[in-house]
Protein backbone atom coordinates (compact mmCIF):
# COMPACT_ATOMS: atom_id res chain seq x y z
CA UNK A 1 0.00 0.00 0.00
CA UNK A 2 1.25 3.49 -0.83
CA UNK A 3 2.33 5.14 2.41
CA UNK A 4 1.66 8.70 3.53
CA UNK A 5 4.85 10.75 3.45
CA UNK A 6 6.31 12.85 6.27
CA UNK A 7 8.55 15.64 4.97
CA UNK A 8 10.73 17.94 7.06
CA UNK A 9 11.45 21.31 5.46
CA UNK A 10 14.65 23.31 6.00
CA UNK A 11 14.84 27.04 5.35
CA UNK A 12 18.36 27.75 4.14
CA UNK A 13 19.86 31.24 4.05
CA UNK A 14 23.30 31.62 2.58
CA UNK A 15 24.19 28.04 3.35
CA UNK A 16 22.87 27.91 6.90
CA UNK A 17 19.60 26.67 8.34
CA UNK A 18 17.65 29.67 9.52
CA UNK A 19 15.19 28.42 12.10
CA UNK A 20 17.18 27.17 15.04
CA UNK A 21 17.63 23.48 15.28
CA UNK A 22 17.71 21.67 18.55
CA UNK A 23 19.41 18.33 17.95
CA UNK A 24 21.97 17.62 20.60
CA UNK A 25 23.66 14.92 18.58
CA UNK A 26 24.68 17.17 15.71
CA UNK A 27 28.15 18.60 15.48
CA UNK A 28 26.95 21.65 13.59
CA UNK A 29 23.30 22.51 14.16
CA UNK A 30 23.28 25.08 11.37
CA UNK A 31 24.59 22.79 8.64
CA UNK A 32 21.76 21.74 6.31
CA UNK A 33 23.60 18.58 5.29
CA UNK A 34 24.02 17.41 8.89
CA UNK A 35 20.35 18.08 9.57
CA UNK A 36 19.22 16.32 6.39
CA UNK A 37 21.24 13.28 7.46
CA UNK A 38 19.61 13.34 10.88
CA UNK A 39 16.11 13.49 9.34
CA UNK A 40 17.02 10.63 7.03
CA UNK A 41 18.08 8.65 10.09
CA UNK A 42 14.76 9.47 11.77
CA UNK A 43 12.87 8.02 8.81
CA UNK A 44 11.91 11.12 6.82
CA UNK A 45 10.40 10.16 3.45
CA UNK A 46 11.79 13.20 1.67
CA UNK A 47 13.66 16.38 2.48
CA UNK A 48 12.71 19.86 1.27
CA UNK A 49 15.28 22.67 1.14
CA UNK A 50 13.82 26.13 0.80
CA UNK A 51 16.49 28.57 -0.34
CA UNK A 52 15.55 31.93 1.12
CA UNK A 53 18.82 33.57 0.12
CA UNK A 54 18.06 37.05 -1.15
CA UNK A 55 20.65 37.27 -3.90
CA UNK A 56 21.34 34.91 -6.74
CA UNK A 57 25.09 35.36 -6.12
CA UNK A 58 24.74 33.01 -3.22
CA UNK A 59 23.05 30.35 -5.29
CA UNK A 60 26.29 28.40 -5.62
CA UNK A 61 26.27 27.82 -1.87
CA UNK A 62 22.93 26.05 -2.31
CA UNK A 63 24.34 23.92 -5.13
CA UNK A 64 27.10 22.76 -2.82
CA UNK A 65 24.57 21.83 -0.13
CA UNK A 66 22.43 19.83 -2.56
CA UNK A 67 25.48 18.05 -3.91
CA UNK A 68 26.81 17.15 -0.45
CA UNK A 69 23.35 16.00 0.70
CA UNK A 70 22.87 13.81 -2.36
CA UNK A 71 26.23 12.15 -1.69
CA UNK A 72 25.01 10.82 1.62
CA UNK A 73 21.22 10.90 1.77
CA UNK A 74 19.44 8.46 -0.53
CA UNK A 75 15.87 9.67 -0.32
CA UNK A 76 14.18 12.22 -2.59
CA UNK A 77 15.29 15.83 -2.15
CA UNK A 78 13.20 18.81 -3.28
CA UNK A 79 14.65 22.29 -3.63
CA UNK A 80 12.62 25.49 -3.84
CA UNK A 81 13.01 29.22 -3.39
CA UNK A 82 13.73 31.80 -6.08
CA UNK A 83 13.34 29.42 -9.01
CA UNK A 84 12.71 31.53 -12.12
CA UNK A 85 13.91 29.73 -15.23
CA UNK A 86 14.29 26.25 -16.71
CA UNK A 87 18.03 26.78 -16.29
CA UNK A 88 17.43 27.01 -12.55
CA UNK A 89 15.68 23.64 -12.78
CA UNK A 90 18.54 22.17 -14.75
CA UNK A 91 21.25 23.43 -12.40
CA UNK A 92 19.48 22.16 -9.30
CA UNK A 93 18.67 18.75 -10.77
CA UNK A 94 22.27 18.40 -11.92
CA UNK A 95 23.47 18.80 -8.35
CA UNK A 96 21.48 15.74 -7.39
CA UNK A 97 18.07 17.11 -6.35
CA UNK A 98 15.06 15.07 -7.47
CA UNK A 99 12.39 17.73 -7.61
CA UNK A 100 12.27 21.48 -7.96
CA UNK A 101 9.55 23.56 -6.40
CA UNK A 102 8.39 26.72 -8.13
CA UNK A 103 6.06 29.34 -6.70
CA UNK A 104 5.69 33.01 -7.74
CA UNK A 105 7.62 32.66 -11.02
CA UNK A 106 4.98 30.17 -12.20
CA UNK A 107 2.23 32.65 -11.35
CA UNK A 108 3.97 35.30 -13.42
CA UNK A 109 4.74 32.93 -16.29
CA UNK A 110 2.64 29.77 -16.43
CA UNK A 111 4.68 28.30 -19.26
CA UNK A 112 7.55 27.74 -16.82
CA UNK A 113 5.59 24.71 -15.54
CA UNK A 114 4.99 23.21 -18.97
CA UNK A 115 8.49 23.97 -20.23
CA UNK A 116 10.10 22.36 -17.18
CA UNK A 117 7.76 19.35 -17.39
CA UNK A 118 8.59 18.85 -21.08
CA UNK A 119 12.32 19.06 -20.49
CA UNK A 120 12.72 17.17 -17.22
CA UNK A 121 9.44 15.29 -16.71
CA UNK A 122 6.44 16.10 -14.55
CA UNK A 123 7.81 13.99 -11.70
CA UNK A 124 10.32 16.72 -10.81
CA UNK A 125 8.01 19.73 -11.11
CA UNK A 126 6.45 20.71 -7.80
CA UNK A 127 4.19 23.77 -7.85
CA UNK A 128 4.09 25.47 -4.45
CA UNK A 129 0.86 27.35 -3.82
CA UNK A 130 0.43 29.70 -0.86
CA UNK A 131 -3.22 30.30 -0.07
CA UNK A 132 -5.11 32.69 2.15
CA UNK A 133 -8.75 33.27 2.93
CA UNK A 134 -9.78 36.61 1.48
CA UNK A 135 -10.40 39.26 4.16
CA UNK A 136 -14.12 39.68 3.52
CA UNK A 137 -14.87 36.10 4.41
CA UNK A 138 -12.04 35.41 6.82
CA UNK A 139 -13.21 34.47 10.25
CA UNK A 140 -9.90 33.27 11.45
CA UNK A 141 -9.35 34.13 15.10
CA UNK A 142 -6.65 31.76 16.13
CA UNK A 143 -8.89 28.73 16.37
CA UNK A 144 -9.41 27.14 13.03
CA UNK A 145 -12.77 25.55 12.45
CA UNK A 146 -13.03 23.74 9.14
CA UNK A 147 -16.35 24.40 7.51
CA UNK A 148 -16.67 22.31 4.42
CA UNK A 149 -19.61 24.34 3.17
CA UNK A 150 -17.53 27.46 2.59
CA UNK A 151 -17.59 28.97 -0.88
CA UNK A 152 -14.35 27.88 -2.58
CA UNK A 153 -13.89 31.38 -3.96
CA UNK A 154 -12.76 32.36 -0.48
CA UNK A 155 -9.24 31.06 -1.09
CA UNK A 156 -6.80 33.22 -2.99
CA UNK A 157 -3.26 32.57 -4.14
CA UNK A 158 -0.86 34.88 -2.31
CA UNK A 159 2.80 35.73 -2.81
CA UNK A 160 5.71 36.99 -0.72
CA UNK A 161 4.71 35.33 2.51
CA UNK A 162 1.08 36.35 2.14
CA UNK A 163 1.73 40.05 1.67
CA UNK A 164 0.49 40.15 -1.91
CA UNK A 165 -2.97 38.86 -2.79
CA UNK A 166 -2.90 37.90 -6.47
CA UNK A 167 -6.70 37.66 -6.57
CA UNK A 168 -6.33 34.26 -8.25
CA UNK A 169 -8.69 31.51 -7.12
CA UNK A 170 -6.47 28.90 -5.44
CA UNK A 171 -8.48 25.90 -6.59
CA UNK A 172 -8.51 27.04 -10.21
CA UNK A 173 -4.77 27.69 -10.07
CA UNK A 174 -4.07 24.24 -8.65
CA UNK A 175 -6.10 22.62 -11.44
CA UNK A 176 -4.33 24.70 -14.04
CA UNK A 177 -0.92 23.77 -12.62
CA UNK A 178 -1.86 20.11 -12.95
CA UNK A 179 -3.00 20.62 -16.54
CA UNK A 180 0.27 22.44 -17.36
CA UNK A 181 2.28 19.42 -16.20
CA UNK A 182 2.95 19.79 -12.49
CA UNK A 183 3.71 16.45 -10.85
CA UNK A 184 2.82 17.53 -7.34
CA UNK A 185 1.34 20.47 -5.41
CA UNK A 186 2.88 21.83 -2.21
CA UNK A 187 -0.04 23.60 -0.57
CA UNK A 188 0.64 26.04 2.26
CA UNK A 189 -2.09 27.89 4.08
CA UNK A 190 -0.83 31.30 5.20
CA UNK A 191 -3.69 31.43 7.71
CA UNK A 192 -2.54 28.39 9.63
CA UNK A 193 1.22 28.59 8.94
CA UNK A 194 3.19 29.15 12.13
CA UNK A 195 0.08 29.03 14.35
CA UNK A 196 0.50 25.36 15.29
CA UNK A 197 -3.19 24.63 15.56
CA UNK A 198 -3.40 22.22 12.69
CA UNK A 199 -3.30 22.16 8.91
CA UNK A 200 -6.01 24.00 7.01
CA UNK A 201 -8.15 20.94 6.44
CA UNK A 202 -10.71 22.71 4.33
CA UNK A 203 -8.53 23.97 1.50
CA UNK A 204 -6.33 20.85 1.67
CA UNK A 205 -9.45 18.74 1.30
CA UNK A 206 -10.86 20.71 -1.62
CA UNK A 207 -7.62 20.80 -3.57
CA UNK A 208 -6.57 17.21 -2.91
CA UNK A 209 -10.02 15.94 -3.95
CA UNK A 210 -10.10 18.05 -7.09
CA UNK A 211 -6.68 17.05 -8.37
CA UNK A 212 -5.33 13.79 -9.67
CA UNK A 213 -1.71 14.53 -8.69
CA UNK A 214 -0.38 14.24 -5.11
CA UNK A 215 -0.83 17.17 -2.72
CA UNK A 216 1.56 17.94 0.14
CA UNK A 217 -0.17 19.68 3.05
CA UNK A 218 1.87 22.38 4.74
CA UNK A 219 1.46 25.03 7.40
CA UNK A 220 0.15 24.78 10.90
CA UNK A 221 0.79 21.38 12.39
CA UNK A 222 1.46 21.60 16.11
CA UNK A 223 0.92 18.12 17.47
CA UNK A 224 0.66 14.45 16.55
CA UNK A 225 -3.09 14.62 16.08
CA UNK A 226 -2.75 17.28 13.38
CA UNK A 227 -0.87 14.78 11.22
CA UNK A 228 -3.60 12.19 11.70
CA UNK A 229 -6.37 14.68 10.92
CA UNK A 230 -4.85 15.80 7.64
CA UNK A 231 -4.58 12.20 6.44
CA UNK A 232 -7.99 11.09 7.71
CA UNK A 233 -9.98 14.14 6.63
CA UNK A 234 -8.29 15.02 3.35
CA UNK A 235 -6.68 13.18 0.46
CA UNK A 236 -3.26 14.73 1.07
CA UNK A 237 -0.44 12.36 0.10
CA UNK A 238 2.14 13.94 2.37
CA UNK A 239 2.51 16.36 5.27
CA UNK A 240 5.32 18.88 5.61
CA UNK A 241 6.58 20.47 8.80
CA UNK A 242 9.55 22.58 9.82
CA UNK A 243 9.99 24.02 13.30
CA UNK A 244 8.12 21.20 14.98
CA UNK A 245 10.88 18.83 13.95
CA UNK A 246 13.72 21.33 14.19
CA UNK A 247 13.04 22.14 17.82
CA UNK A 248 12.78 18.45 18.60
CA UNK A 249 9.18 18.77 19.82
CA UNK A 250 8.40 15.76 17.67
CA UNK A 251 10.60 13.37 15.77
CA UNK A 252 9.73 12.02 12.35
CA UNK A 253 9.84 8.52 13.80
CA UNK A 254 7.52 9.57 16.64
CA UNK A 255 4.99 10.93 14.14
CA UNK A 256 5.17 7.75 12.09
CA UNK A 257 4.74 5.48 15.11
CA UNK A 258 1.67 7.47 16.11
CA UNK A 259 0.18 7.37 12.61
CA UNK A 260 0.78 3.64 12.40
CA UNK A 261 -1.00 3.08 15.72
CA UNK A 262 -3.89 5.00 14.24
CA UNK A 263 -4.14 2.81 11.18
CA UNK A 264 -2.45 5.12 8.70
CA UNK A 265 0.06 3.49 6.35
CA UNK A 266 3.56 4.91 6.77
CA UNK A 267 6.98 3.62 5.82
CA UNK A 268 8.64 2.19 8.90
CA UNK B 1 42.18 -9.25 -3.24
CA UNK B 2 39.67 -10.44 -5.76
CA UNK B 3 39.25 -8.02 -8.63
CA UNK B 4 35.94 -6.24 -8.52
CA UNK B 5 33.31 -6.54 -11.22
CA UNK B 6 33.03 -3.46 -13.36
CA UNK B 7 29.59 -1.98 -13.91
CA UNK B 8 28.91 0.44 -16.72
CA UNK B 9 26.10 2.91 -16.20
CA UNK B 10 24.62 3.92 -19.53
CA UNK B 11 24.67 7.67 -20.13
CA UNK B 12 22.04 8.71 -22.64
CA UNK B 13 20.91 11.85 -20.82
CA UNK B 14 18.65 10.22 -18.21
CA UNK B 15 17.68 12.40 -15.28
CA UNK B 16 18.62 9.99 -12.51
CA UNK B 17 22.11 9.20 -13.78
CA UNK B 18 23.75 11.28 -11.04
CA UNK B 19 21.72 9.65 -8.27
CA UNK B 20 22.61 6.18 -9.51
CA UNK B 21 26.26 7.26 -9.69
CA UNK B 22 26.20 8.53 -6.10
CA UNK B 23 24.54 5.35 -4.82
CA UNK B 24 27.11 3.11 -6.55
CA UNK B 25 29.89 5.23 -5.13
CA UNK B 26 28.35 4.89 -1.67
CA UNK B 27 28.23 1.07 -1.84
CA UNK B 28 31.83 1.11 -3.07
CA UNK B 29 31.12 -0.55 -6.40
CA UNK B 30 33.59 -0.33 -9.25
CA UNK B 31 31.78 1.45 -12.07
CA UNK B 32 32.09 3.75 -15.02
CA UNK B 33 29.65 5.99 -16.80
CA UNK B 34 29.68 5.66 -20.54
CA UNK B 35 27.80 6.56 -23.70
CA UNK B 36 30.26 4.75 -25.95
CA UNK B 37 28.79 1.51 -27.44
CA UNK B 38 32.14 -0.27 -27.84
CA UNK B 39 33.22 0.61 -24.31
CA UNK B 40 29.88 -0.60 -22.99
CA UNK B 41 30.68 -4.06 -24.36
CA UNK B 42 33.57 -4.41 -21.91
CA UNK B 43 31.24 -4.29 -18.89
CA UNK B 44 30.74 -7.15 -16.44
CA UNK B 45 27.26 -5.78 -15.89
CA UNK B 46 25.25 -2.81 -17.07
CA UNK B 47 22.85 -0.48 -15.32
CA UNK B 48 20.37 1.36 -17.51
CA UNK B 49 18.91 4.32 -15.61
CA UNK B 50 15.95 6.32 -16.81
CA UNK B 51 13.51 9.09 -16.05
CA UNK B 52 11.36 10.61 -18.75
CA UNK B 53 9.42 9.48 -21.79
CA UNK B 54 9.77 6.06 -23.46
CA UNK B 55 9.83 7.02 -27.18
CA UNK B 56 12.46 9.73 -26.67
CA UNK B 57 14.70 7.45 -24.58
CA UNK B 58 14.47 4.53 -27.03
CA UNK B 59 15.24 6.86 -29.91
CA UNK B 60 18.40 8.03 -28.15
CA UNK B 61 19.52 4.45 -27.41
CA UNK B 62 18.99 3.47 -31.04
CA UNK B 63 20.59 6.55 -32.62
CA UNK B 64 23.72 6.22 -30.50
CA UNK B 65 24.15 2.50 -31.16
CA UNK B 66 23.67 1.82 -27.46
CA UNK B 67 20.57 -0.31 -28.07
CA UNK B 68 22.60 -2.71 -30.24
CA UNK B 69 25.41 -2.73 -27.69
CA UNK B 70 22.96 -3.64 -24.93
CA UNK B 71 21.56 -6.52 -27.01
CA UNK B 72 25.06 -7.79 -27.73
CA UNK B 73 26.02 -7.48 -24.06
CA UNK B 74 23.13 -9.76 -23.07
CA UNK B 75 22.80 -12.21 -25.96
CA UNK B 76 26.43 -12.58 -27.09
CA UNK B 77 28.49 -11.70 -24.00
CA UNK B 78 25.86 -13.28 -21.71
CA UNK B 79 26.36 -10.54 -19.13
CA UNK B 80 23.76 -9.14 -16.75
CA UNK B 81 21.76 -5.96 -17.12
CA UNK B 82 19.62 -4.01 -14.70
CA UNK B 83 17.17 -1.31 -15.75
CA UNK B 84 15.81 1.29 -13.34
CA UNK B 85 12.39 2.96 -13.70
CA UNK B 86 12.14 3.93 -17.40
CA UNK B 87 15.27 1.79 -17.89
CA UNK B 88 13.23 -1.15 -16.56
CA UNK B 89 10.31 -0.38 -18.85
CA UNK B 90 12.59 -0.33 -21.88
CA UNK B 91 13.54 -3.98 -21.21
CA UNK B 92 10.09 -5.02 -22.46
CA UNK B 93 8.86 -5.57 -26.01
CA UNK B 94 6.92 -2.35 -26.42
CA UNK B 95 5.32 0.62 -24.71
CA UNK B 96 2.18 2.65 -25.29
CA UNK B 97 3.48 5.86 -23.72
CA UNK B 98 2.31 8.59 -26.16
CA UNK B 99 2.55 6.15 -29.08
CA UNK B 100 3.35 2.51 -29.65
CA UNK B 101 7.14 2.19 -29.49
CA UNK B 102 9.32 -0.88 -29.66
CA UNK B 103 11.49 -1.56 -26.62
CA UNK B 104 14.66 -3.62 -26.19
CA UNK B 105 12.63 -6.83 -25.98
CA UNK B 106 14.64 -8.69 -23.31
CA UNK B 107 11.49 -9.47 -21.35
CA UNK B 108 8.08 -10.43 -22.73
CA UNK B 109 5.33 -7.94 -22.06
CA UNK B 110 4.36 -4.36 -22.72
CA UNK B 111 4.21 -1.04 -20.88
CA UNK B 112 0.79 0.54 -20.38
CA UNK B 113 -0.75 3.59 -18.75
CA UNK B 114 -1.87 3.09 -15.15
CA UNK B 115 -5.53 4.02 -14.83
CA UNK B 116 -7.58 3.50 -11.72
CA UNK B 117 -10.54 5.47 -10.49
CA UNK B 118 -9.75 7.58 -7.47
CA UNK B 119 -6.02 6.90 -7.45
CA UNK B 120 -3.55 9.67 -8.01
CA UNK B 121 -1.22 9.42 -10.99
CA UNK B 122 1.79 9.48 -10.96
CA UNK B 123 2.10 6.68 -8.46
CA UNK B 124 4.49 8.71 -6.32
CA UNK B 125 5.95 7.82 -2.95
CA UNK B 126 6.97 4.83 -0.84
CA UNK B 127 5.14 1.59 -1.47
CA UNK B 128 5.82 -1.92 -0.15
CA UNK B 129 7.13 -4.86 -2.16
CA UNK B 130 5.90 -8.45 -1.98
CA UNK B 131 8.49 -10.93 -3.25
CA UNK B 132 7.22 -13.86 -5.28
CA UNK B 133 10.45 -15.46 -6.44
CA UNK B 134 14.10 -15.60 -5.54
CA UNK B 135 16.50 -13.05 -6.97
CA UNK B 136 19.91 -11.49 -6.30
CA UNK B 137 18.23 -8.58 -4.50
CA UNK B 138 16.35 -9.60 -1.36
CA UNK B 139 19.11 -10.98 0.90
CA UNK B 140 18.91 -9.37 4.39
CA UNK B 141 16.03 -7.16 3.29
CA UNK B 142 13.06 -6.83 5.64
CA UNK B 143 9.83 -8.49 4.64
CA UNK B 144 7.64 -6.19 2.56
CA UNK B 145 10.24 -3.41 2.26
CA UNK B 146 9.15 0.10 1.27
CA UNK B 147 10.71 1.52 -1.88
CA UNK B 148 10.34 4.87 -3.65
CA UNK B 149 8.23 4.91 -6.82
CA UNK B 150 7.50 7.66 -9.35
CA UNK B 151 5.77 6.50 -12.52
CA UNK B 152 2.58 6.74 -14.56
CA UNK B 153 3.06 3.62 -16.71
CA UNK B 154 3.49 0.01 -15.65
CA UNK B 155 4.65 -3.24 -17.15
CA UNK B 156 2.08 -5.81 -18.16
CA UNK B 157 3.98 -9.08 -18.08
CA UNK B 158 3.60 -12.73 -17.11
CA UNK B 159 4.10 -13.87 -13.51
CA UNK B 160 7.29 -15.72 -14.41
CA UNK B 161 8.99 -12.37 -15.03
CA UNK B 162 7.89 -10.85 -11.72
CA UNK B 163 10.26 -11.02 -8.75
CA UNK B 164 8.28 -8.63 -6.56
CA UNK B 165 5.13 -6.61 -7.02
CA UNK B 166 3.58 -3.65 -5.27
CA UNK B 167 -0.08 -2.76 -5.00
CA UNK B 168 -1.56 0.40 -6.42
CA UNK B 169 -5.08 -0.17 -7.65
CA UNK B 170 -3.93 -3.59 -8.79
CA UNK B 171 -0.70 -5.56 -8.74
CA UNK B 172 2.09 -3.50 -10.26
CA UNK B 173 5.36 -5.25 -11.22
CA UNK B 174 8.03 -3.66 -9.00
CA UNK B 175 11.05 -5.88 -9.56
CA UNK B 176 11.22 -8.00 -12.69
CA UNK B 177 13.77 -10.37 -14.13
CA UNK B 178 14.45 -13.45 -16.09
CA UNK B 179 17.88 -15.05 -16.14
CA UNK B 180 20.41 -12.25 -16.34
CA UNK B 181 18.15 -9.31 -17.16
CA UNK B 182 16.56 -7.43 -14.25
CA UNK B 183 14.55 -4.28 -13.76
CA UNK B 184 13.25 -2.17 -10.88
CA UNK B 185 10.20 0.04 -11.42
CA UNK B 186 11.09 1.87 -8.19
CA UNK B 187 14.26 3.86 -7.61
CA UNK B 188 16.68 1.79 -5.49
CA UNK B 189 19.02 4.80 -5.55
CA UNK B 190 16.33 6.82 -3.76
CA UNK B 191 14.95 4.11 -1.49
CA UNK B 192 17.16 4.78 1.51
CA UNK B 193 19.07 1.95 3.20
CA UNK B 194 16.76 -0.67 1.64
CA UNK B 195 17.56 0.48 -1.89
CA UNK B 196 21.30 0.69 -1.20
CA UNK B 197 21.24 -2.82 0.24
CA UNK B 198 19.47 -4.13 -2.86
CA UNK B 199 22.08 -2.52 -5.09
CA UNK B 200 24.91 -3.93 -3.03
CA UNK B 201 23.27 -7.40 -3.08
CA UNK B 202 23.11 -7.13 -6.86
CA UNK B 203 26.76 -6.09 -6.98
CA UNK B 204 27.75 -9.06 -4.81
CA UNK B 205 25.83 -11.33 -7.15
CA UNK B 206 27.65 -9.89 -10.20
CA UNK B 207 30.98 -10.52 -8.48
CA UNK B 208 29.98 -14.11 -7.76
CA UNK B 209 29.02 -14.61 -11.38
CA UNK B 210 32.47 -13.53 -12.62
Amino acid sequence: MLSKRIIPCLDVDNGRVVKGVNFLNLRDVGDPVEIAKEYNRQGADEIVFLDITATSDNRSTMFDIIERTANEVFIPVTVGGGIRTVDDFKNILRCGADKVSVNSAAIKDKTLISRAADLFGSQCVVVAIDVKRVPSKAEYNGIFKPDFGTNPDDFHVVMHGGRIDTGINAIEWAKEAEALGAGEILLTSMDTDGVKKGFDLEITNIISKNLNIPVIASGGCGCLEDFKNVFVETEASAALAASLFHYGELTVQGVKDYLKENGICVRN
Amino acid sequence: MMSKANIIVIDYGAGNLRSVEKALKYIDASFKISSNPSEVLSADSIILPGVGAFPEAMKKLEETGLADALKKHVSVNKKSLMGICLGMQMLFEKSFEFKETEGLGFLSGQVEKMQFDGLKIPHMGWNSLTFTKESPFERDITKKPFCYFVHSYKANTSDENIIAYTEYGSKVPALVGNGIVFGAQYHPEKSGDTGLKMLSNFYDWINNEL
